[in-house]
């Protein structure tokens, strides 16, 4: 089980929104972590590595700040099956850019831009992914 | 000065992961887990980054360009292909597994879980098998 927090996540998802519309008004781009991820590696096209880098180190460095600033953990739970995260891994890392997008891209920016493709894929991920603890959790 | 903004708003980004619960995988599992111990809190989250930047980009877009940056490079695409169904769905089942997605995957590195290790390198090499097909495919795999 874990618990309920509507206020948190919220307000937490209002930070992630927050994050997306500056970067916006900053250099006009949507905040998708697949595609800026993903263009971290060559081949190189539009001379805008910096900023892509310097974003990726942004949240590599959050829990690190988060925890530097309350003096809390971070509570996260990671499955230790090495098998199924690799699988896992490889599964998350090539579906979201051969779809052009992740909750990032798709969820919150493509819908907040009223995007019909990225209904789509949101509705797609989201019903494969229902399915798949749906069976993980309840058939196997 | 765009890495400092960049490390920034990824900072931002990030931390919202956290303060959401989103960035921990047995959050995401439980809120996937309809028909069991089914957390709704990440329907809050999507909520309420989607209000923010569905008005924040209203505010955003009226301006000529953006601060930085000659234009703005809204995606374009807006035809429904066999990459757009293909791709989530394949994401989806990996989402469904780990209960990560690629931003909360990204802020677990330094907390070093063995699980967050064999992902997130798995993930770095999906990524880019994905970009070698699209590089040498594109006429079979364009978007």
């Amino acid at each position: 089980m874990t618990q309920f927090t509507p206020f948190a996540s919220l307000i937490g998802g209002m930070m992630i929104g927050l994050s997306a519309v500056l970067l916006m008004l900053w250099e006009g781009r949507v905040a998708g972590i697949s595609g800026i991820a993903s263009r971290l590696l060559p081949p190189y096209r539009d001379g805008i590595f910096l900023s892509r880098f310097g974003f990726v180190v942004g949240l590599v460095a959050a829990p690190l700040a988060t925890m530097a600033l309350t003096g809390e953990m971070v509570a996260r739970t990671v499955s230790p099956n090495i098998p199924v995260m690799v699988a896992a891994g490889l599964l998350v890392g090539f579906g979201t850019v051969w779809g052009n997008g992740c909750t990032s891209g798709h969820g919150v920016c493509g819908l907040s831009r009223l995007s019909v493709r990225s209904f789509v894929a949101t509705g797609v991920f989201m019903a494969f992914a229902f399915a798949t603890v749906l069976v993980t959790r309840h058939v196997i | 000065m765009a890495f400092l903004v960049n490390l920034a708003l990824g900072l931002l980004f990030g931390v919202g992961l956290i303060v959401s619960g989103m960035s921990d995988p047995a959050k995401v599992l439980n809120f996937l887990d309809l028909f069991g111990t089914w957390d709704p809190s990440l329907a809050l989250v999507m909520g309420g980054a989607v209000l923010t930047a569905f008005i924040g980009y209203r505010i955003v877009l009226k301006r000529a360009r953006p601060i930085a940056g000659g234009g703005f490079h809204s995606p374009t695409k807006n035809n429904i292909d066999a990459r757009v169904l293909a791709g989530p769905a394949i994401f989806g089942i990996g989402w469904g597994l780990s209960g990560f997605c690629p931003g909360p995957a990204l802020t677990a590195i330094g907390l070093g879980a063995t699980g967050t290790l064999a992902f997130v390198p798995a993930m770095i090499v999906g990524m880019w098998a994905a970009r070698f097909v699209v590089e040498t495919h594109p006429l079979t795999s364009r978007a």
